[in-house]
């Protein structure tokens, strides 16, 4: 081999290394298809990932402009933990996301498209949503598509069994928790392993014991976690935890639902897709639920949690400086804000409801129908607590502390300056 | 032609490389080099950096000094706990896993009854992923449903084998040293096949017991393969990270570092400086380790 092909091959070999980067960097350059958008999931799950392809498939086939969507199923979690380098790179146009300040937090670093102007056309929408949709700067960034409440589920022939009424307030609460105990059974479902289902029942007791304006600046970092408003959060908190599942910290939500639907206890704390995904088709109907209970009667049962998810416009898509392009994804959003939109999806996916007044509730189950009451009614709409605050903070603070205050309840005030101390050195960081 | 060049550069006396020589060895050097610099010593030093920084992923990076580590030493719950289980899976791999492998390998190696049926068994796990290994972990330990407490038949009052912190580092441990002992055994399997049988012989003739002869002749032959295991071992636990993450995402009782700097660089959170800064606590760890080898290999190639 001559001098020159040993430097041609070393050439060709740095090429190589360097070859993944720049495929990447020149994969979709602007000018591509303008009539297929590019949609970015994490709708891994089976059920959910075929409701939204029937929704996609019935928008391709209303479009007059015979516009397709090429859509990009990443699993959930991957999504979510990736997302940060997803919208900084080369995202695809549209992207599916959840409200609240997960989304202000996106929003805030420049990476996602203003979408005021269609928000402006937007109808059926409430202004809780609007609100949920809107960033710090007071422009709308989030079209919402369907939402699912918080709430204490529950085995509808189990409660006639034995004759059991849904409570209204805490005391009420604990003791229809006592009598299920001398009936043999678990009361309250329990689980946390996953890190975040038990912060659902955390946001409702604060919700409750100090009302939703205290819940959103205590998540928004300018309340003290130190603050005797949230140690009597976990005081509640502790009151109840001998009528919860023991082992909270090694079962998941799958087996927590699953308890409940093998009569093992008597009711849980989750969100509506939990029961309903963990449940027998035949059974689904014996699914019901009550409102979170009342604890200080200033704030009764005003707030339910009930997380956003929709669809946002990534900033970064090259695709979106082509100007066809940004027609054909505003087409889309503009589509799936439209109360039909919702009802495809919710044929595929009956456990979630409308975020849309108009959307058709003729064909909702009875728990659909409860639920959108019961966020109808509400005066405040919470999202979750790792919605409500920065994606850090609740990650790398809250889900160790409350599988600690789970595992060993009794040092609420250690807890709290733990909390406190790391709160304060990472909201400082900005 | 390539030889002529060779043998005129020969003639030409003391220049022991030609240029092509150099240009060859320079690119066949070069190349490796400079991807592990670009690979393995960019990154690295760029975390060393960024630990000092706070920096988000996105914005601006802004110099905090040594704030993460003061930080991560005095106001992180799980920092402690992560590097103390660091230390205990080294401990229990090095000093329970490694042994009974040893033990299970002279035993088959000794040719019990059904010893190729031991060695298969016994190697089957080494080919999962501890990822895998966590998934069964958890078919077994899991409170409700695992098979552990339904074979213990205490329904009544079950003890969660993964989800008291207490009791569950215990648990991962038994099941990454199910994996671990298997690896070990079938390393040292080779070595011992490898031990020159007239040793034995001659230690038998000489009237030795068989504790004597496994102590004295065959297990310092087997230095290299104590060497390998050694490393294996060190870097299995520095690295452990797949099975706690599978069984629950290293909290709650399961801490270990590499899931503490992914947790606060790869998710959602994206705290990089503070994930960096445990990051390099990670790599002082394991430089530890790795240069007392170093130095013990190299004095031992000395006196050799």
């Amino acid at each position: 081999m001559s001098r020159r092909g040993l430097l041609r091959g070393a050439a060709a070999g740095a090429g190589a290394v360097a070859l993944p980067s720049l495929l990447t960097a020149c994969s979709s350059g602007p000018g591509g298809d303008s009539k297929t958008i590019k949609l970015g999931s994490n709708s891994s799950d089976a059920v959910p990932k075929k409701a939204f392809a029937d929704a996609f498939a019935a928008y391709e086939k209303q479009s007059k402009d015979g516009r397709k969507i090429k859509v990009n199923t990443v699993d959930h979690n991957s999504f979510q933990e990736n997302i940060n380098r997803y919208l900084q790179s080369d995202p695809d146009e549209v992207f599916m996301w959840f409200a609240g300040n997960r989304m202000q937090y996106f929003a805030k670093k420049g990476l996602l498209y203003d979408i005021s102007d269609l928000w402006q056309e937007y109808k059926g929408f409430t202004p809780a949503l609007k609100a949920q949709s809107t960033g710090a700067d007071g422009k709308q960034y989030f079209t919402p598509y369907y939402y699912y409440p918080w709430a204490v589920f529950h085995r509808k022939s189990l409660f006639t069994k034995y004759g059991y009424e849904a409570p209204k307030t805490l005391d009420e609460y604990v003791a229809l928790a006592k009598q299920m105990q001398k009936d043999k059974l678990d009361p309250i479902g329990f689980c946390d392993k996953d890190g975040w289902p038990a912060m659902g029942t955390f946001d409702y007791l604060n919700m409750r014991t100090n009302g939703y304006d205290f819940h959103k600046s205590l998540m928004a970092g300018e309340e003290a976690w130190t603050d005797k408003r949230v140690k009597d959060v976990f005081d509640t908190w502790r009151r109840l935890l001998p009528y919860c599942q023991k082992g909270a910290n090694g079962r998941t939500w799958q087996e927590a639902a699953q308890s409940l639907q093998k009569r093992e206890i008597g009711m849980v704390v989750l969100g509506m897709p939990h029961p309903g995904q963990q449940f027998p088709a035949n059974e689904r109907p014996d699914i019901d639920f009550f409102a979170f209970p009342e604890i200080n009667p200033e704030h009764g049962q005003d707030a339910v949690e009930a997380p956003i998810d929709g669809f946002l416009l990534a900033k970064k898509s090259k695709e979106l400086k082509n100007k066809k392009s940004m027609e054909s994804a505003k087409d889309l959003l503009r589509w799936l804000a439209t109360p039909k939109a919702e009802d495809v999806y919710l044929a595929g996916d009956p456990n979630n409801i409308a975020v849309n007044s108009g959307a058709d509730l003729s064909k909702y189950t009875p728990l659909q129908k409860k639920s959108a009451e019961l966020i109808a009614g509400a005066k405040q709409i919470s999202q979750f607590m790792d919605r409500d605050t920065r994606p850090d903070f609740a990650s790398t603070v809250m889900i160790p502390a409350i599988q600690k205050f789970i595992s060993s309840p009794n040092d609420v005030d250690g807890l709290c300056n733990d909390i406190e101390r790391q709160k304060k050195s990472i909201f400082a960081s900005e | 032609m390539a030889l002529n060049t060779a043998r005129r550069s020969g003639r030409r006396g003391r220049r022991r490389f030609t240029r092509r020589d150099l240009v060859v060895l320079g690119v066949l050097l070069g190349i490796p080099v400079l991807l592990d610099v670009a690979i393995v010593w960019g990154p690295t030093l760029a975390s060393v950096v960024l630990s000092f920084t706070s920096w988000d992923g996105i914005g601006s990076i802004k110099w905090v000094g040594t704030q993460n580590y003061a930080n991560l030493f005095t106001n992180y719950p799980p920092f402690w706990p992560a590097v103390r289980h660091n230390l205990l899976w080294l401990a229990f791999l090095g000093l329970v896993a490694v042994p009974f492998g040893l033990l299970l390998a002279v035993l088959i190696d000794r040719g019990v009854r059904f010893s190729r049926f031991y060695q298969s068994t016994l190697y089957m796990p080494v080919v999962l992923s501890l990822a895998v290994v966590g998934f069964i972990a958890q078919l077994i330990f899991s409170r409700d449903q695992g098979v552990l407490n339904a074979v213990l038949g205490n329904t009544k009052n079950p003890t969660d084998w993964l989800g008291d912190p207490n009791l569950n580092i215990w648990m991962i441990l038994l099941a990454a040293a199910w994996r671990h002992t298997g690896y070990v055994m079938i390393l040292y399997l080779a070595g011992l096949k490898a031990v020159d049988p007239s040793l034995k012989e001659a230690a038998s003739i000489d009237g030795a017991s068989e504790a004597q002869t496994f102590f004295r002749i065959v297990f310092p032959t087997l230095r290299p393969v104590n060497v390998i295991v050694g490393v294996i071992t060190v870097i299995e636990s520095l690295r452990a990270f797949d099975i706690v993450y599978a069984v629950n995402h290293g909290r709650n009782g399961l801490e270990v570092l590499s899931v503490l700097v992914t947790d606060n660089i790869i998710g959602e959170a994206s705290r990089i400086g503070f994930g960096s800064a445990i990051a390099v606590v990670l790599l002082a760890v394991s430089m530890g380790f790795v240069v007392t080898y170093l130095v013990q290999e190299i004095r031992g190639e000395k006196s050799r």
